[in-house]
């Protein structure tokens, strides 16, 4: 886009054509501004952009380990607050892998410590970057490198974990969930999470090309089928409250089938199991009243 | 013994050395006529290679894509509200 914004992430990147993670990330960008400090867990988007001795990113970017960018972020502004620099905020990104399981235990004490971070989850449901092994986040159903379908197995049989609930137990004041395909959404989220004093989480559904089996100019169309099927509603939880933002009387929720029979890594499903997940989506209608 | 202090640093926005446009077997072709102007091919392309431009005669705003970098995913012409943009082969 011709916003000054997009130089925080240039192309020259290697992510897949196509890459909903990506098409999520420049969403994102625009939604921060040049005070800002990236904390980066390994996955796709760190090793698609920063393939040594070059790198995509605009703004002070700093990768570690897996396991450990929210403990990085916080060493990040224990130093700013030392300095006295209030200005300057910090942002840590990570993908579910990094997110849901390895990183956990760490997220987890960055929240409970109350640190004036913004968390980003690309959510792509599994472990993209290593061959698309199933992660926390891999939803019912999903055929992954560990979970595959076959004859003996119909896909993944665990549910995905709840990590906006997670969140919201440590009493964040900002919580919400977009998906790639709104990248407005996206923007909007970004900015009033970083405005929010004290820590914050976002978490992005990004449609993987590979491991979503779909094709390279479906990743938009997926993430808004999430979204209108139910199963990944947009959400924003300020205080603990699900905004009004979020609730849309007028919703007409589309079969899940429709956003299901896309996808290659659901394409076993048999009418049985396209049932549980039709469940699951009227579950968070309910459950998210929109 | 000291261990060497390696400092595995990059330089801001040096991917751009990287001309991904190379991938390319499909090109994204905007029709000026059709297009709207309306942004949203250049806020989803995931390499942020589609600009916003003011066109010179007419003062409208179209979308300008750079092929330096653009690897012909089609997410552009999928999603255009107008289907201003058709892809054609580019071999
Ligand atoms: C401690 C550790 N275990 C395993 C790996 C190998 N590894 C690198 S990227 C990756 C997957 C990342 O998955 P996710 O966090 O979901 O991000 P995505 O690639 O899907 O964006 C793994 C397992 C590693 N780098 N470090």
């Amino acid at each position: 886009m011709n916003n000054k914004n997009t130089k925080f992430l240039s192309p020259g990147h290697n992510g897949c054509a196509g890459c909903g993670q990506l098409s999520a990330a420049q969403a994102v960008m625009r939604g921060l501004h040049k005070n800002v400090i990236i904390a980066n867990a390994t996955g796709c988007l760190e090793v698609t952009t920063t393939a040594y001795p070059q790198s995509a990113w605009g703004l002070p970017w700093i990768h570690s380990l897996f396991e450990n960018a929210a403990a990085v972020a916080s060493g990040i502004k224990a130093a700013l607050n030392k300095k006295g620099d209030k200005k300057t905020k910090v942002v840590v990104q990570g993908g579910d892998g990094g997110t849901f399981d390895i990183g956990f235990g760490l997220i987890s004490g960055l929240w409970e410590r109350g640190e004036n971070v913004l968390y980003i989850c690309y959510d792509t449901e599994a472990y993209s970057n290593t061959g698309i092994q199933a992660s926390g986040a891999t939803p019912y159903g999903a055929s992954t490198s560990t979970s595959p379908s076959g004859t003996v197995s119909s896909g993944s049989t665990q549910r995905k974990k709840d990590m906006l609930a997670i969140a919201l137990a440590h009493n964040l004041k900002y919580v919400a969930q977009s998906s790639a395909g709104f990248p407005d959404d996206i923007t909007n989220k970004v900015k009033k999470a970083l405005e929010t004093d004290g820590p914050s989480y976002l978490q992005i559904l990004c449609p993987c090309i590979p491991g979503w089996k779909i094709n390279n100019n479906e990743a938009a169309m997926l993430g808004k089928l999430a979204v209108q099927t139910g199963l990944y509603p947009l959400l924003e939880y300020i205080n603990g409250q699900l905004s009004a933002s979020s609730i849309n009387s007028n919703f007409q929720a589309k079969a899940v089938e429709e956003y299901l029979k896309k996808q290659g890594r659901f394409k076993h499903l048999k009418e049985a199991d396209i049932s549980i997940i039709q469940k699951l989506a009227a579950e968070n209608i309910k459950k998210y009243k929109i | 013994m000291k261990a060497p202090i390696t400092n595995l640093s990059a330089q801001a926005n040096s991917s751009l050395a990287n001309k991904t446009g190379s991938w390319r077997t499909v090109k994204p072709v905007i029709n000026l006529n059709t297009c709207v102007g309306c942004s949203l091919c250049a806020k989803l392309c995931p390499e942020g290679c589609i600009e916003m431009k003011k066109q010179i005669k007419t003062e409208k705003i179209k979308a300008k894509i750079n092929y330096d970098y653009c690897k012909g995913c089609g997410l552009c012409a999928h999603e255009c509200p107008v289907k201003a943009i058709k892809m054609e082969n580019d071999f």
